[in-house]
């Protein structure tokens, strides 16, 4: 049982770094970027593309992953998402569902539409156990990187100069543009850092979620999930919201599988019913 | 607060939008005269005039009432799976099993209104996704009803009203279809020209003013909800009924999604946005099709971004402006 709760765990924080992109995107510049799951199957593919093709070691892969997500994005906002912003919901929303047939055609084409793998090294192979739980090593190599980047992401937020400037432009951009804050580019940075997140987690997440074409779209309720009930006004907020998701659709695929998916959607509806302002605790002017 | 001169200046107005013009009455002409035109694309024109009702149906809560809605193939699969379940097991009419499927997704959308109708914009988005995944969920594990995967087979209609029988080229279909619609679009027209309609243009518009003005929003959307539902339950009824077949495919995603382009196409907040925006859509999707049935949903996507990109309101401008033009020829008012 307690190495259920761990691989959920694990899993958990794989859907934090994928979220919290969103959460930024998303929460923070109230945009509805549906196609966030694109980003993260980016990640994916060059990771898997790097490996295969590159014959990069693992390690290397994942920064890679980052960077070109991070590139891809901020190529994106400056040509096609910028014009989008000022647009209602609904436009925005059908936009990016429009990105996400593209991305998943476009991948199916290139890459073929079978589940991709990856080889991980030998010393994230395995498991051992301490106290009874069974421990994968990979999925603990996973839980640190992760709770690594949700620490120096709340510090990011919080302790820097960015962090406070970006909290400015979202509060009121205007006010904060006459300040000398940029905030064009800094929105442009910080859709560029989600993206970049998106990449990432979609690289740590092959092994744990799969990876094919349809990715995207097979994980965007995930992603929503944790946004919505997350909220914006911490990195906190997502981080359970994430866990929660993760320990929630684990065990129930674990115990109860032929409700499939089910429970994931039925968490998403009652938490919206509940709480149908939760996407914006932080309510905007 | 209403003075008699203004009481009458409404009614006129309302009277006005509902005289037939002239443009209207030929383009119901054409579409019933399609069957001589292409009789060899009668079950093309089937899924024509089925995609058509289910635009309306996006349109009546979308257009006329504001609501945002991801999940509206969650009515289209709940008529569908009732229409089909009823002919399998109930009776084999075709109007019993209509009847049926409309009542199943209307009753749906009772017990979804609640969920509906409160938060934003973005809650109603993900509420409505939400609502169609499950349904998708519980149609695939009750596979001993719905056959799951392998979809609801075995089928068979008798003949409409019992005079005509169902053929493989399609022919009772299409009109069956057709009439359907014509039937329903007549409903739609006179709903939306009533006081009722306007009540929901104005909450659309604005609801605070609406209320404040006396409109009570929460039951006239509920209302409006309902019927749309209904709509898109019939559309779904007669998919099961004129293919005999109902499958998972019915309460997809890409359903949802497909649905607003057609309506992004046609113009969303008239009635004839749905049905042009069908027509539109269908013989693009079958002219891509041909080439490249693989990719068809890069293409789609590829639509959507463009015309998002470019302002969805064009084609709707395009159609406004040809109309007005047609309006002015035949002196008749502009609709």
């Amino acid at each position: 049982m307690l190495t259920i709760l761990f691989d959920g765990i694990a899993y958990g924080m794989v859907l934090f770094v994928l979220g919290c992109g969103l959460s930024v995107t998303m929460g923070l510049m109230n945009f509805v970027n549906l196609a966030h799951g694109a980003f993260a199957m980016l990640g994916g593919y060059v990771a898997v593309a790097a490996m295969q093709r590159l014959g990069l070691p693992f390690l290397a892969s994942l920064p890679l992953a980052f960077l070109v997500a991070a590139l891809v994005g901020i190529v994106l906002e400056r040509l096609i998402y910028r014009p989008m912003y000022a647009k209602s919901h609904l436009d925005q929303v059908m936009f990016s569902i429009g990105l996400v047939f593209m991305a998943v055609a476009g991948t199916d084409w290139l890459m073929g539409s079978g589940q991709q793998f990856i080889r991980l090294p030998a010393w994230l192979q395995g498991r051992f156990e301490i106290a009874g739980i069974g421990i994968g090593r990979y999925r603990l190599f996973v839980i640190a990187v992760c709770g690594l980047l949700a620490v120096s992401l709340q510090w990011g937020f919080t302790r820097t100069r960015f962090g406070s400037r970006l909290r400015a432009s979202v509060d009121d951009a205007r006010v904060a543009r006459g300040l000398g804050i940029p905030v064009t580019r800094l929105f442009a940075l910080t859709f560029a850092l989600g993206s970049g997140l998106a990449g990432l987690g979609g690289a740590l997440g092959i092994e744990l979620m799969g990876l094919d074409p349809t990715f995207p779209l097979k994980f965007m309720i995930y992603f929503l999930i944790v946004v919505t009930v997350g909220g914006t006004s911490s990195i906190t907020g997502p981080f359970f919201a994430a866990m929660l998701l993760g320990v929630a659709d684990v065990v129930g695929k674990y115990l109860v599988p032929q409700v499939g998916a089910f429970i994931i959607y039925a968490l998403m509806v009652v938490l919206l019913i509940t709480r149908p302002h939760g996407l914006f605790a932080r309510a905007r002017a | 607060m209403t003075t008699p001169a203004f009481e009458t200046r409404v009614r006129q107005a309302l009277f006005a939008s509902r005289r037939w013009h002239p443009a209207e009455i030929a383009f119901w002409l054409v579409a019933f005269g399609a069957y001589l035109a292409f009789p060899r694309h009668l079950l093309l024109l089937n899924e024509i005039a089925i995609l058509a009702l289910f635009a309306l149906s996006l349109d009546l809560i979308l257009g006329y009432a504001g609501i945002v809605s991801l999940g509206h193939a969650a009515f289209l699969g709940m008529g569908a799976y009732a229409a089909g379940l009823a002919a399998k097991y109930v009776t084999a009419d075709p109007l019993a099993g209509l009847a049926v499927g409309m009542g199943a997704a209307g009753l749906l959308s009772l017990v979804t209104s609640p969920l509906v109708l409160r938060g934003t914009d973005l809650t109603r988005l993900m509420i409505t996704l939400g609502v169609a995944l499950i349904l998708y969920e519980l149609a695939n594990s009750f596979s001993a009803l719905t056959g799951g995967a392998d979809g609801l087979q075995g089928i068979v209609m008798a003949p409409v009203l019992g005079l005509f029988d169902f053929d493989i080229f399609g022919r009772t279909a299409y009109f069956y279809s057709l009439s359907v619609l014509f039937l329903l679009f007549l409903t739609a027209r006179r709903v939306t020209n009533s006081p009722f309609g306007l009540g929901l243009r104005a909450i659309r518009d604005n609801p605070l003013r609406a209320s404040a003005s006396g409109v009570p929003n929460g039951w006239r959307l509920a209302a409006a909800y309902t019927l749309a539902a209904a709509y898109a339950g019939a559309a779904g009824a007669l998919l099961a009924q004129t293919t005999q077949f109902v499958s998972l495919d019915v309460l997809d995603f890409h359903r949802s999604a497909d649905l607003m382009l057609v309506l992004i196409i046609g113009g969303a907040g008239y009635l004839y946005g749905g049905l042009i925006g069908a027509i539109a859509f269908k013989l693009l999707q079958d002219a891509i099709a041909t080439f490249t049935p693989q990719y068809w949903m890069f293409w789609i996507g590829l639509f959507l971004v463009l015309f998002v990109l470019g302002g969805r309101e064009l084609i709707h401008g395009a159609v406004k402006a040809t109309a007005s033009r047609f309006a002015r020829l035949g002196k008749g008012p502009a609709r």
